[in-house]
């Protein structure tokens, strides 16, 4: 049967595609780069192609880390020519996906709840990624470096605050005249691990937000415009004059829009950067599972909305190829990746964080057969 | 169609000194208000047109077709993937639905002596009307989660074939009504079997009209994006396997309008330029040849 | 065979799917508004306030255009013009509903916001009552646009339908009204109009019911935000097809998902339903939306 739709294609691919798009149908291998050839080119580290594992993987998930994803991606596919293909169709979208067994790995940026653990068909792995800060991004003709607390920002969501010249605003910020203008907040209109970390600061941090709105991927939201996907709140944002929503900080970096500075727990202002994210997971200590949260962290100089983001998988793949391209595209992500997040704006991994991380990669099953080759 | 010979233009307004000054006035004023309501519906036309033409074509190059999308933000590639998918995903939605549509409008016209046939045609009515999400929502449930249990070309084909049967069973049954009947009579006379005369001289008669009603339906289907969007996903890479997530012109149009990116905006506009032009070359092709015929 | 069948499997799985936010919920789905995952309540409210809005304002901006056009085409263009015209017009129909959102969220968000809105809201925006309508902050993306695209791609099938209802109506009610000293107008809004006037309202239905469905242009004009039901057009919006397109990949919670096939329960019976009557409406008047297929 499988084999039967496999041929369709392939005559598709010859008499239709292939005539006007001069056989750009199939994928070309890349030139293998493995300089200083491991002995084993299934191993770990990911040095080159490896027949055995599968050519091709779907994923899908969370929008928050997608540029950093489609790079590795690119980059990956360059080193070993496997094609991971990733859908940035929201956290909600990835752990829909890895519990309906519908792509072959999720992301998201918030860890996923003990029922939909309990709901899915055999045990997840969350296997943090990166970890970047959400920043309240703003378009306000003329306007920069705007300051916000904990309570102005939740004062905004809620809609409590409607206009930008609100007194509230500008006691903390002085130097600024804010026009006055009606304040339009964009929030996401998917299901969005982005929203469940901001929901979930907000929530630790003012009281009304929680017991009226709470956290989660979709919450019911006070007021506002929905945009789908980080890149589509920064996309409404930026098109949307006298506008603040909340991003991932590469996508406000992109657009050259403005981030508040934020004030945290110590009660400093504090910028999104690669630092001040980083900061926010010293000094924690991830559960074994590695579910955690990083909001409103109490070290001085952190940022307050901080998100580790994961990846999800099964950590039994009966699919002994995938499952190792999945364990080699992993570890090549929490390894080589990393040196791409600086660049994108994202935090890499701490180290402790990161040996948690291969002992986890390392679990990986096919058939109750460990996938990696023992260290 | 036979009415719309009949009803032709309206003799002129009647003599001058027939109608009062303010007859003439109101009579002026309709004719102008009608007349710009059809001209403004036309232009609509002409404007979205020259947008997506105006601002879809610098997109266009070597690398828009060849290439496959690059990360986030990062300026160049190309929608390649999905230009192929969409073409997969025509050709195939077309494969299942068009037989399927033929056989059901045979069904109903040649053999509507059964008490099937109303039922038939007015399902095809039915499904014709229901929103194309609707139809993602089944699909969803009934292959993605289900049958095939994941992500697919083939689920987003079948998704588009839902959609297109209707339109060719309802086009083609129209083309079958106007096979005259003698010649029906004719075949039958000669001792030929129903079903014989059905397949060698009322099909052959209609072909023209099927053609017409296959372009119908690919021109409909390959600007389908909601339902895709629950069964094909989207892949950011060169794919023709049947049993795996595959890109569509629409799914990279809706990725990239959503987008804050310039780049990718300029992708969203040369990718519906591809789709509204490929779909008017099919419908341009299809005037000409039924014109042709006509001839 | 495969066709009833397709129907059928349709409508069970649905259902089927439905089933639980069915239970849950009741009647309360369709006229309670808080949407909340968080909490898991579902109702569906504003979605259908949404979609009813967006389809009233694009079936008012668009009949009396349709009508119009449609007047036009088969009452006083002149036969040379007529066929362009109408083959124009018809092309609108072929124009994929996401180009259709992509104009609309590059080209007719920003006019509205800057230009139309504002003056608007300087305009009828100051008349009491319906002033109401025209009244908050402007943000762009917001029911009036979701209800202006929506009546753009209705118009190619209101004059599709309305054109072949007039073209069915006998010549003979032309030519009597004409013959009593009648001028073309008033033969056609003394006798055409009024015996076509059950087609035309057939024809609305039947763009209601296409409006009602229509998912990814409204999805992305029309601001996606579902919290508030209010008197302002301005007022971002959701309607129940976007809903579907942009929660159903990523419900992970299984009510949350049942209550999104609920959703899709309803446009599938408000479908059925409408276009059923629609098609006795126009049935009534012409032998059937010949050669219709749009």
């Amino acid at each position: 049967m499988r084999t039967f739709w496999r041929a369709i294609p392939a005559f598709l691919a010859v008499a239709v595609v292939a005539a006007a798009c001069g056989g750009s149908g199939t994928a070309q291998p890349s030139p293998t780069t493995a300089s200083g050839a491991a002995a084993n080119p299934c191993g770990i580290p990911v040095t080159g192609k490896c027949s055995s594992e599968a050519q091709s993987l779907s994923g899908a998930g969370a929008t928050f880390p997608a540029v950093i994803y489609t790079k590795w991606i690119d980059e990956y596919n360059k080193v070993t020519g496997v094609q991971v293909n990733y859908q940035a169709i929201g956290s909600g979208g990835g752990i829909k996906g890895i519990t309906d067994k519908t792509v072959d790995f999720g992301a998201t940026d918030n860890a996923m709840t003990d029922q939909q653990l309990t709901d899915a068909k055999s045990p997840i792995l969350h296997l943090p990624a990166v970890m970047g800060g959400i920043v309240a991004t703003y378009n306000v003709a003329g306007v920069t470096g705007i300051k916000l607390t904990a309570e102005t920002l939740s004062g905004i969501f809620l809609g409590d605050i409607k206009k930008w010249n609100d007194p509230k605003l500008a006691t903390d910020n002085p130097g600024i005249t804010f026009p006055a203008a009606d304040i339009v907040t964009v929030h996401r209109s998917d299901g969005s691990g982005t929203t469940a970390v901001f929901t979930d600061y907000l929530s630790k941090v003012n009281a009304t937000w929680k017991s009226k709105v709470g956290a989660g991927q979709t919450v019911e939201w006070p007021g506002g415009v929905g945009g789908k996907g980080n890149d589509g709140v920064a996309g409404a944002v930026k098109s949307t004059p006298n506008s603040i929503g909340y991003v991932e900080l590469i996508y406000a970096l992109q657009q050259k829009l403005g981030a508040a500075t934020l004030k945290n727990a110590a009660g400093k202002f504090v910028d999104a950067n690669l630092d001040s994210v980083g900061k926010a997971a010293v000094g924690v200590t991830l559960p074994d599972d590695l579910r955690a949260s990083l909001t409103n962290s109490s070290n001085a100089d952190a940022y307050p909305i901080v998100a580790m983001t994961y990846l999800l998988t099964y950590k039994d793949v009966a699919d002994k190829g995938k499952a190792l391209a999945m364990a080699r595209y992993f570890w090549w992500g929490t390894h080589e990746g990393q040196a791409f997040a600086k660049d994108l704006g994202y935090a890499p991994l701490p180290a402790d964080v990161l040996a948690k991380v291969e002992a986890k990669i390392r679990s990986m099953t096919s058939g109750g057969q460990a996938v990696l080759p023992a260290q | 169609m036979s009415t719309a010979a009949s009803a032709g233009v309206l003799p002129r307004v009647p003599a001058r000194h027939a109608v009062s000054a303010r007859r003439r006035a109101r009579e002026r004023t309709m004719e102008v208000l009608v007349g710009g309501a059809a001209i403004g519906a036309a232009t609509l036309l002409v404007i979205i047109l020259g947008y997506v033409i105006v601002r879809g074509a610098p997109a266009l190059n070597i690398a828009f077709f060849t290439e496959r999308p690059l990360p986030f933000g990062v300026e160049g590639g190309g929608v390649g993937p999905a230009v192929v998918g969409t073409l997969i995903l025509s050709v195939l939605a077309g494969v299942l639905a068009i037989p399927i549509g033929i056989a059901s409008a045979i069904f109903v016209t040649e053999f509507r002596s059964g008490r099937l046939a109303p039922a038939v045609r007015f399902a095809a009515e039915l499904i014709a009307g229901l929103p194309s999400i609707v139809i993602g929502v089944f699909v969803w449930a009934f292959l993605v989660r289900g049958v095939i249990g994941h992500y697919a070309a083939l689920a987003g084909a079948i998704a588009l074939a839902i959609i297109m049967i209707p339109i060719v069973a309802r086009t083609v049954e129209e083309v079958l009504r106007l096979v005259p009947q003698s010649l029906r009579e004719a075949g039958l006379a000669l001792g030929a079997p129903h079903w014989r005369v059905v397949l060698s001289i009322v099909v052959p008669t209609a072909r023209a009209g099927i053609a017409t009603a296959v372009v119908l339906a690919v021109a409909r289907a390959a600007g389908e994006t909601a339902p895709l969007l629950l069964t094909a996903l989207g892949n950011l890479f060169f794919s023709t396997d049947l049993l795996k997530p595959i890109s569509a012109l629409p799914i990279q149009i809706y990725q990239y309008a959503a987008s804050p990116y310039d780049d990718w905006h300029t992708k969203a506009w040369g990718s519906s330029l591809v789709l509204v032009g490929v779909i008017a070359l099919l419908s341009l092709a299809l005037r000409l040849a039924v014109r042709g015929r006509a001839r | 065979m495969l066709v009833p069948l397709t129907l059928a499997g349709i409508t069970l799985l649905i259902l089927l799917d439905a089933l639980p936010s069915v239970r849950r919920f009741g009647l309360d789905f369709l006229v309670t508004s808080r949407w909340d995952p968080v909490h898991a309540v579902f109702g569906a409210g504003a979605y259908l306030f949404g979609t009813l809005v967006t389809t009233a304002i694009a079936i008012v901006l668009a009949t009396p255009i349709a009508v119009g056009a449609a007047i036009f085409l088969t009452e006083y263009a002149p036969r040379a013009i007529r066929g362009p015209l109408a083959f124009l017009i018809e092309l609108l129909a072929y124009i994929p509903s996401i180009v259709y959102g992509l104009w609309g969220l590059f080209v007719l968000v920003p006019l509205f916001r800057s230009e139309i809105d504002p003056f608007l809201q300087r305009t009828i925006g100051q008349v009491p009552v319906i002033g109401a309508l025209f009244g908050g902050s402007i943000v762009g993306t917001d029911l009036l646009m979701g209800g202006v695209i929506l009546a753009v791609m209705v118009l190619p099938l209101l004059v599709a339908v309305t054109r072949e209802v007039l073209l069915a109506v006998p010549p003979a009610q032309r030519e009597g009204m004409i013959g009593l000293g009648a001028t073309r107008w008033e033969a056609i809004s003394g006798a055409v109009l009024p015996y076509a006037r059950t087609g035309i309202i057939g024809a609305a239905v039947l763009a209601v019911a296409r409006a009602f469905g229509e998912t990814m242009a409204v999805t992305l004009v029309a601001g996606n935000s579902s919290t508030t039901i209010g008197p302002s057009l301005f007022t971002p919006g959701y309607t129940m097809a976007s809903a579907i397109a942009n929660q159903f990949t990523e419900a992970s919670d299984p009510l949350h998902f049942s209550a999104l096939v609920e959703i899709a329960l309803v446009l599938l019976v408000v479908a059925l339903v409408i276009n059923t009557a629609a098609r006795l409406l126009i049935r009534r008047v012409a032998s059937g939306p010949q050669g219709l297929v749009i």
